[in-house]
């Protein structure tokens, strides 16, 4: 049995995205900008992709713009207000210490563009606070930018408290959604925010696809120049199979929202509580209240997350820890650093994030599996302790 | 057997991998990170660069092996680097990969190895292990292509260590590598040997060493055996014993070269003299490790007193303390403090220690 709980890394697509990914790419050629019948077929998949995705966020389908992913609408949230709102004299930006590397190193590429930036820190349990955002404000903030749910330990933000302070300045917010859509409900005017990122691959979509929402009347400059596509948003032939394909996931991910979530919140806490029971030495990192139903981040005391990792791999199950470097080796989480945690304890810690397809069963092979190896790792590690004195 | 090879994505540690599957071991391919990837314009080395770990993944593949690629730069920076840099502000001239096979490939990675269940640990060194029935100890032997032997490198594994040690292609030449590499079409074929420091670009070790200690960059003199002063110089890590470029002086007044003598980091003094000053017929080394034991009476061996150094006869003596003095038949020219010397019977590592 292969056991797959990395959810937040990416997600298997659901056989109705395959087949539609398919489908289109083997029927439906066309270019969506092209006059003819093949782009005019090609333009009503992506129509029908965009309101989709319009239903999964509670938004207008005219203020969604399809990207490549995630990384790519974080970029251009940033890095598209950043650069409209230049000529008004507003030349700082904000983000939370826990966002994605597509956040925060677009704020450091700006950063050496003469851009001040500033990291909003998060507390113990990984939750930013609007009072912290209402003292680092400026006048010249330009942008905010907090993400909704954390990949690493899946914590909550309060997103929508912390856009009436960005706003309160004048400054725009974006949240990253990333980790969010699909898993619980999103609703952007509730939120409150301006730009939302998206990624159709954390929902059971296929690679390749994501989108930027931008609330109506948002200035934006496009990162991407060239052709008049997404309202001269966003240039580039459309991948249209692909973005069709996160159409119908947004569809499947509206459908079953409530339950699926009850069902895997369900899966991850008969996970969590079976670790912390059967294995010393275990502490969750970050609240257990407001996060995502499908994400649990947990250290084990006395253990190399890389070794642990591994270990479990070998044995059929597939876990991560929050951050990979280029290499693919592990870095101490930037995550739970923020958090305040001493470097042992970034060090220490997986992410198990569980989906559509995770079952009871698999559940209770990790929990069977886990004790055994993190006792031999333990032993391990203590006789190394001893022998370096 | 479960078996972990250090992967290191060139040639002989992929042959090393694609011989144990193909004896049907269950191999697990890792490889070291040593040094911060994420900034593509530092430079550090020509070994386990991101391409080289790309390439180790590639050959994981090819061979249809689980490969994983952990992160040692602290370890390696404490044990190897670290210990690199000091030796030079010492005026000794280190031997940083003797360090890293015996303080991070048959420690950290085979405690490593252990914790997933293997039994040992392969690596694509041209040496041999070989287990002595009639003492069940485990002896370490120079590999079977003299050309390409690593024994030298590998003297202070214990017997601990070599008895979880596999050399897959130490008992062949590195032509039959490569061959074998090239039948079955290991994507790093025609890759060519690594043969510098891996972790110092372009060989220049004197600037790596300025960056990491700045205060060794220090001038000094350079000064003949009685002390008199010839020159000056940069810093004494810029010398080894018997270098006769790069002096700056031309050469002596009687017009014979000058080489150098000795590195004297207290007063930062570079000794010269003429090459007859080289030689040497005794030496005393430290952290000495006996493969079988130590000795109780004076041994009969030859003795390699670097890399490429043709081993000579001599003999030598345990005096406690993990130290060794070692007597030359022959004077030995430049015999250089922090190198290693080790101790051979025929093929069979005795020991060696660490220069003094």
């Amino acid at each position: 049995m292969r056991v797959y709980f990395d959810y937040n890394a990416t997600t298997p697509p659901s056989p109705e995205v395959v087949e539609a990914v398919a489908r289109t790419t083997r029927e439906q050629f066309g270019n969506a900008s092209s006059i003819h019948h093949f782009g005019q077929q090609a333009k009503a998949l992506l129509d029908e992709g965009r309101s989709a995705v319009a239903g999964l966020i509670g938004a207008d389908l005219s203020e969604v713009v399809f990207t490549s992913g995630g990384t790519e609408s974080d970029n251009f949230a940033i890095r598209g207000a950043a650069e409209a709102l230049e000529p008004t004299g507003r030349r700082h930006l904000i983000a939370s210490a826990i966002e994605h590397e597509a956040v925060l190193n677009t704020l450091r590429a700006l950063a050496r563009r003469g851009w001040r930036t500033t990291l909003l820190p998060v507390d113990q349990s990984g939750v930013a606070s609007p009072d912290r955002l209402r003292e680092l404000m400026t006048d010249d903030t330009a942008l905010v930018s907090v993400m909704h749910a954390n990949n690493e330990i899946g914590t909550i933000q309060p997103v929508a408290d912390l856009a009436r302070v960005a706003h309160e300045r004048g400054a725009l917010m974006h949240t990253d959604a990333v980790q969010s859509v699909g898993k619980i409900a999103v609703d952007v005017r509730a939120l409150g925010v301006d730009l939302l990122s998206l990624s159709a691959h954390k929902f059971n979509g296929p690679k390749g696809a994501g989108a930027l929402w931008i609330k109506r009347g948002t200035r934006m400059q496009p990162i991407l120049t060239g052709g008049k596509h997404e309202r001269n948003r966003r240039a580039g032939t459309e991948n249209v199979p692909a973005l069709a394909g996160m159409g119908v996931a947004a569809r499947l991910a509206s459908a079953k929202m409530g339950a699926e979530a009850t069902r895997v919140g369900g899966l991850r806490d008969r996970l969590e509580s079976g670790i912390l029971r059967t294995v010393p030495g275990t502490v969750v990192n970050g609240t257990r209240g407001m996060r995502v139903p499908n994400t649990t981040n947990i250290s084990f005391d006395h253990v190399e997350a890389e070794s642990l990792l591994i270990a479990l791999d070998l044995e059929g199950i597939a876990v991560s820890t929050g951050s990979a470097c280029s290499s693919g080796t592990l870095e101490p989480s930037h995550v739970l650093r923020a958090m305040g945690f001493p470097p042992h304890r970034t060090q220490n810690s997986l992410r198990f994030s569980l989906g559509l397809y995770s079952t009871e069963a698999e559940v209770d092979r990790v929990i069977e599996v886990l004790p055994r190896l993190v006792e031999k790792l333990r032993g391990l590690t203590r006789k190394a302790v001893v022998a370096g004195g | 057997m479960k078996i972990v090879v250090a992967m290191s994505g060139g040639v002989d540690s992929s042959v090393a991998a694609a011989l144990l599957a193909e004896q049907g071991h269950a191999v697990i391919g890792l490889s070291m990170q040593l040094y911060d990837q994420s900034d593509p314009n530092r430079s550090f080395g020509s070994c386990c660069t991101l391409d080289d770990l790309y390439d180790a993944r590639r050959v994981a593949t090819a061979l249809n092996i689980p490969h994983y690629i952990l992160n040692f730069e602290r370890q390696f920076d404490e044990h190897v680097v670290s210990n690199f840099v000091r030796e030079y502000t010492s005026g000794r001239t280190p031997l940083p990969c003797a360090h890293c096979n015996s303080d991070l490939k048959f420690a950290t990675l085979l405690d490593r190895a252990r914790g997933l269940g293997a039994d040992a640990v392969a690596t694509g060194h041209y040496a041999r292990v070989e287990r002595d029935e009639s003492t069940g100890k485990v002896l370490l032997k120079r590999g079977a292509d003299p050309a390409k032997d690593q024994s030298y490198f590998l003297f202070s594994l214990t017997q601990d260590q070599l008895a979880r040690a596999v050399f897959p292609v130490g008992d062949r030449p590195k032509d039959v590598v490569r061959e074998y590499a090239r039948i079955h079409n290991l994507p790093v074929a025609d890759k060519p040997d690594s043969q510098e420091i891996c972790f110092i670009l372009d060989n220049d070790y004197a600037a790596f060493v300025t960056a990491r200690s700045p205060d060794t960059a220090r001038a000094g003199a350079i000064v003949d055996e009685s002390g008199r002063k010839l020159g000056g110089h940069d810093g004494i890590h810029h010398f080894t014993v018997g270098q006769r470029k790069g002096l700056g002086l031309g050469s002596s007044s009687t017009g014979t070269p000058l080489y150098v003598l000795a590195l004297r980091p207290v007063d930062r003094h570079v000794v010269v003299g003429p090459k007859s000053s080289l030689d040497r017929t005794t030496l005393t080394a430290s952290g000495v490790n006996w493969i079988v034991g130590e000795p109780t009476s004076p041994l009969r061996v030859s003795a390699q007193i670097r890399h490429r150094h043709r081993p000579a006869h001599c003999t030598v003596r345990s005096i406690g303390d993990g130290r060794a003095h070692v007597v030359f038949d022959a004077p030995q020219i430049a015999i250089t403090p922090g190198q290693a010397v080790v101790f051979y019977q025929d093929d069979v590592v005795v020991g060696g220690g660490w220069i003094e």
